[in-house]
């Protein structure tokens, strides 16, 4: 912006170039830039309006009266003890899998593009789809049930006592293992073949190499796919509202809160348990960040 | 001779590994496509066969369905029909048009939001990858924070400005958001940045506008690309839950994805034929363009970016 000013002999038409430059990034830019604007920027700071006032109509300055009734909300702490527990769970879960199923594919093994395919099926495979079998399969009456008994396991009612969760990292593995796994094996497929061929000749075993060479250049992948599937965690909501409906009995999660106070048009509240956990994903994001930073520095 | 003895060994088991490894992934990607072929071998049983096995999943049937007298009261997964039958299509498809209707609905909302915002995103990321600077830097950093934000946080801002627009209700307060999500701006000026400043150059020579270098120049070379992200996009938009239950009261307007969810408190003879219709746009784009969603899956990772 400020290197037209700076340029002291400009050429005539080197100039109206640059005019005519300036005006493709600018109006290629503003359809974008717009909307973003107006649907999420603009909008996030009537959201942090929202959360200090006490309400719409009398728009008295409360500081931080609603977050402080937020936190001691029962609903908001069992939907935010449900949703941590699920990502802290089920996101490393899914991370040290997806890696494993790469090594598996990355290794000779036959058969190697139509494994790919039947582990990427689950993710074109629209939830509500396949959400029946999985109530079949999970309900008190269902087959796993019926399994267990044939071991003379006594049956438990999947989906309405705690083990519900269990059915859902399930899901949440099923759903997401086929996409970080295609992250990783391309991150594979870019790690340097002499550094590993060398370390072969030196006589270095397998699980050197993995720990010390691999598991190092795949390191900003490990990153990626664990922000990936943190956001993806997120969205969970899906396969629980699918299966349980709207008042879960143990899988009440942060996006049930939200949408029944949305029916009830509590800005206050969802305005700061939104800010909470924009917080939250901005010091987890940072942390990774951090963490990588640290963890990945000496590769190059 | 030790050593070719100790070599054959090694070879063995080499071989056994190789064998149990394979074996172990076959299996694993038939737990992975269980759920799947389960549905499509369901709905060709007929409604009486679904609702024999099944009919003990529908909410207080034993109230209401005492008259029939074969359902099971144990749930029963099958995978082959008694017999092969396509009366739930039928029906589906020709005797009730409600499941058409929902059908309906999704597509009205995906398609338009995948293609506007493939359009308003290439715009900009053509933009951002041309012409760099310290604002624009910064600006690429608030688009990618956005991107990482989770619905939970960006459906309220969203929520507040349809309903001073006065669009609430309506498949806009939708689509409009969609086509404004930042998430393929990012992945499409990673791809462009990587067209080579040579090419341009040599097109400027020849006295080729901004449009036209955008035109022929970077769309064509992006065309993977952007292929690779609309089906992204397709398949996660097609998946919508969250969005519709908040904007959409009238449930009339519910896309099938959600609509899906409250069948098996109705009609569980058809369940399986409408989600196996649901599945068809996704699963044929698979099959289509399985190159293109794996590269489009690397280059979300920056892997090939």
């Amino acid at each position: 912006m400020t290197k037209s000013k700076d340029e002291k002999l400009p050429k005539l038409r080197g100039r109206t170039l640059k005019k005519s430059e300036k005006i493709t990034e600018i109006s290629f830019l503003a359809p974008s830039v717009t909307g973003v604007l107006l649907f999420f920027i603009l909008p996030f700071f009537v959201v942090v309006y929202y959360s200090v006032i006490d309400n719409p109509i009398n728009h008295e300055f409360v500081f931080f009266d609603n977050f402080v009734s937020i936190v001691q909300n029962e609903a908001f702490l069992m939907a935010a003890k449900n949703t941590t527990l699920f990502s802290v769970i089920a996101v490393p879960l899914v991370v040290v899998l997806s890696l494993l199923l790469a090594l598996l594919l990355d290794s000779k093994i036959p058969f190697k593009s139509q494994l790919r395919a039947s582990f990427l099926c689950p993710m074109m495979v629209p939830t509500a789809s396949i959400v029946l079998v999985w109530q079949v399969m999970f309900h008190k009456y269902g087959t796993v049930n019926q399994l267990l008994e044939v071991f003379e396991i006594e049956s438990v009612d999947w989906l309405k006592t705690p083990l519900g969760m269990t059915v859902v990292i399930l899901m949440f593995l099923w759903k997401n293992l086929g996409y970080n796994m295609i992250l990783f094996l391309a991150a594979i497929s870019n790690i340097p073949n002499d550094i590993l061929e060398v370390a072969t000749l030196e006589g270095a075993g397998a699980f050197y190499k993995f720990f010390h060479l691999k598991l190092r250049y795949l390191s900003p992948t490990i990153l990626f796919v664990t922000v990936l599937s943190l956001i993806n965690s997120f969205k969970i909501f899906r396969e629980v509202y699918l299966l349980t409906g709207d008042y879960p009995d143990s899988l009440y999660m942060i996006q049930h809160f939200m949408n029944n106070t949305f029916s009830l048009l509590e800005y206050q509240k969802l305005s700061s348990s939104a800010i909470i956990m924009s917080l939250v994903m901005v010091v987890v994001i940072a942390f990774l960040f951090i963490a990588e930073y640290w963890f990945g520095k000496d590769v190059e | 001779m030790m050593k070719k003895a100790s070599s054959k060994r090694k070879n063995i088991g080499r071989k056994l590994v190789k064998f149990f490894l394979t074996a172990y992934a076959i299996f694993t990607a038939f737990l992975f496509l269980f759920p799947t072929v389960v549905t499509i071998a369901n709905s060709f049983m007929t409604q009486k066969e679904i609702n024999a096995n099944y009919g003990a999943m529908i909410s207080n049937f034993d109230k209401n369905e005492t008259k029939k007298t074969f359902i099971s009261d144990k749930l029963n997964l099958k995978l082959i029909p008694d017999k092969v039958s396509l009366e739930q299509y039928k029906t589906v498809l020709f005797k009730s048009s409600d499941y058409l209707m929902k059908f309906w609905n999704s597509v009205i909302l995906v398609v338009p939001i995948v293609l506007f915002q493939i359009i308003v995103a290439s715009l900009a990321a053509y933009s951002f990858a041309r012409y760099r600077g310290k604002l624009k830097e910064l600006l690429f950093f608030l688009y990618v924070i956005l991107m990482l934000m989770p619905y939970q946080v960006t459906l309220v801002p969203n929520y507040i400005v349809a309903d001073k627009l006065g669009i609430l209700d309506t498949r806009l307060s939708i689509i409009l958001p969609g086509i404004f999500a930042p998430f393929s701006v990012f992945l499409l000026a990673k791809v462009m940045r990587r067209i080579p400043a040579s090419f341009i150059e040599a097109a400027k020579l020849d006295g080729a506008g901004e449009i036209q270098i955008f035109t022929q120049i970077c769309l064509p070379l992006s065309k993977s690309a952007i292929f690779s992200v609309s089906l992204l996009l397709f398949i996660d938009y097609w998946n919508m839950v969250e969005q519709p239950l908040i904007m959409l009261s009238d449930t009339d307007y519910h896309p099938l994805s959600v609509f899906l969810s409250k069948i098996n408190t109705g009609d569980v003879g058809l369940a399986f034929a409408v989600a196996v219709i649901y599945m068809i746009p996704t699963l044929l784009m698979f099959f289509y363009g399985e190159d293109y969603l794996v590269e489009g899956i690397a280059y979300s990772g920056g892997i090939k970016g």
